[in-house]
């Protein structure tokens, strides 16, 4: 195991036992070599992927992927506040809660994102699909990513879909959340582009776009 | 009702006996569907105890289904709390906005009483009719949502974490608060009627909450509430994983589990198989889109993995199946364990999964 390897190793390991101080002081060493975009590309994202590797294969439980994801957020915005200018506001990036008030989906996401160097736009929860819609196109977003809790506001996306896609920029739509997991189809049914199954999967897809 | 050798009572009580009854229990947990077929809106189906009595009654009748439910949606113990429930025309009835905004109001939270909970006592009128109609021929299944699980809706899962992680002391007083109202909320259950309280606690599952935190929380106040209640439960997981945590849970002293898709069936039948009982585990969401024969499958699967020996009743995985599942889909579900669900289950020698 080579000494970047390592250090990924110890960083997951110590968000998984929701160890701040560990977590702390291995990234203050890596920020010492590195800049803080790198710190957070080349070793925030990578454990926040494993842990979230771990939470779809089931071995690593929601509430240790949500206080890693705020253990991370908050380490990053000392190192790479808001206002730096190497953090990336590219794609124009929005999240919501469709129709549900669970945010927790949401809130985990919207830190990982955050983690990983990217600014986004928090569109709030329980938020209509008319509602959302009008706010995508205010907002010119360009990859916008869904959350739900219940089937029933799943199945509402093809609300947002169907007025979205005949824009001339219309955004990527990135799905997630309960239903999603438990049918491997939905994601199609609904007209997304793609469904995570875990907050890291969106920083995956989130490059993928800006890639393309 | 078809000519069956046993009673849904007798047929649930001899599985939960961990014995082979005459056919593998259908437990539908189908809350919702009863509206279509009294021809009414959820909100206003959810409005009078006498339209879900109705519902639950025709639900048991078309599909053969082997309990009936008191349970109306499960944002209502919250709403009891003083929360406010957005209905819709299609899914279950949601929590809106959480009731606790700060830490410190939890040092002022009281138990709501019963009596004084219109929504619950509508519930409580529902298991009277429920048990005067059915009488002995089948059980009455109420639901409580575990005072480890409530804060959810109460105050938002990421604040919820929060206050775990921050102020375990306000964690402590809270699930006091809770104990006391699950505890009143289910005994008065049981003494309305209901045979069998179903324990729902999504918030213990592995999926959200590791062990050794379990441990700590969730497995306390299960094994205290439970250990106070004046009749049997069933711990619900609401499609949440349960395998590193059944030993677990067979020591809070419930008599059954409810089990999610994600995993293996077979698996956790080896584990629980002697010592606690089962439900589930139907994808819900899939089954949406199954036509009669994944239907088919689907139960036979499930009885090829779980049914010998008793100790299972088939079930979906959540405890709550979708409105979007069709009449059709339910039919066949209904037809396929009346087909293949007959003890001894000799087909399951041949087949395979």
């Amino acid at each position: 195991m080579n000494e970047n390897e390592s250090m990924i190793v110890d960083l997951t390991l110590s968000l998984l036992a929701l160890d701040d101080l560990a977590v702390g002081s291995i990234i203050d060493e890596i920020a010492s070599e590195m800049t803080p975009l790198e710190t957070a590309e080349y070793a925030i994202v990578p454990a926040l992927e494993r842990i979230g590797e771990g939470w779809v294969q089931g071995t690593v439980a929601l509430s240790q992927v949500y206080m890693s994801g705020r253990i991370c957020e908050e380490l990053v915005d000392e190192i790479l506040p808001p206002s730096d200018p190497d953090r990336k506001d590219q794609p124009r990036i929005a999240i919501a809660t469709l129709e549900d008030y669970h945010v927790l989906g949401k809130r985990i996401v919207y830190a990982t994102v955050r983690a990983s160097g990217f600014e986004l736009n928090d569109f709030g929860h329980g938020v209509k699909a008319e509602e959302l819609v009008d706010k995508t196109r205010a907002e010119k977003v360009e990859v916008l990513l869904i959350s739900t809790l219940m089937l029933r506001s799943a199945l509402r996306i093809k609300d947002v879909s169907r007025e979205l896609k005949g824009d001339d920029h219309a955004p990527k739509i990135i799905v997630g959340g309960a239903p999603f997991l438990f049918d491997a189809e939905l994601w199609r049914e609904v007209g997304a582009d793609m469904m995570c199954r875990s907050a890291s999967e969106v920083i995956e897809a989130i490059e993928r776009v800006t890639e393309s | 009702m078809e000519n069956m050798k046993m009673t849904s009572t007798e047929r649930v009580m001899t599985t939960l006996g961990r014995k082979e009854p005459d056919r593998v229990p259908l437990a539908l947990t189908v809350t919702m569907h009863g509206a279509k077929e009294v021809g009414l809106s959820l909100s206003e189906y959810f409005d009078k105890p006498e339209n879900v009595v109705e519902g639950q009654l025709r639900m048991r009748e078309k599909y053969f289904n082997d309990i009936l439910m008191s349970f109306f949606y499960g944002a209502i113990d919250y709403e009891a709390f003083g929360g406010e429930v957005a209905f819709f025309d299609d899914g279950p009835p949601n929590s809106m906005d959480p009731i606790i905004k700060k830490h410190e109001q939890i040092l002022h939270l009281e138990p709501p009483r019963i009596e004084e909970s219109p929504c619950l006592m509508k519930i409580l009128r529902a298991t009277e009719m429920l048990k005067e109609r059915a009488g002995n021929d089948a059980p009455v299944v109420g639901v409580v949502i575990s005072p480890f699980s409530l804060p959810i809706m109460q105050m938002g899962y990421d604040k919820y974490l929060d206050l775990i992680f921050d102020r375990f002391d306000l964690f402590e007083r809270l699930m006091a608060v809770n104990s006391v109202f699950c505890i009143d909320w289910a005994n008065a259950q049981y003494k309305a009627g209901a045979s069998i309280i179903v324990y729902f606690d999504p918030v213990s599952s592995t999926t959200n909450t590791t062990r050794d935190l379990y441990l700590k929380t969730g497995f306390k106040v299960a094994s205290d509430v439970i250990s106070r209640l004046d009749g049997p439960t069933a711990t619900h997981m609401a499609s949440g994983r349960c395998i590193p945590i059944i030993d677990d849970i067979a020591q809070t002293g419930t008599a059954g589990i409810g089990v999610s898709a994600l995993e293996d069936l077979g698996e956790i039948k080896e584990i629980c198989r002697g010592r606690i009982n089962i439900l589930g585990n139907l994808n819900g969401i899939e089954m949406c889109r199954w036509t009669a024969v994944d239907a088919e499958k689907a139960v036979k699967d499930a009885l090829a993995k779980a049914g010998k020996g008793g100790g299972y009743l088939l079930s979906d995985n959540h405890g709550e199946i979708p409105f979007q599942v069709s009449d059709k889909t339910l039919h066949a579900i209904s037809e396929a364990v009346r087909k293949w669900g007959n003890y001894p289950l000799d087909w399951v020698e041949e087949y395979e999964v």
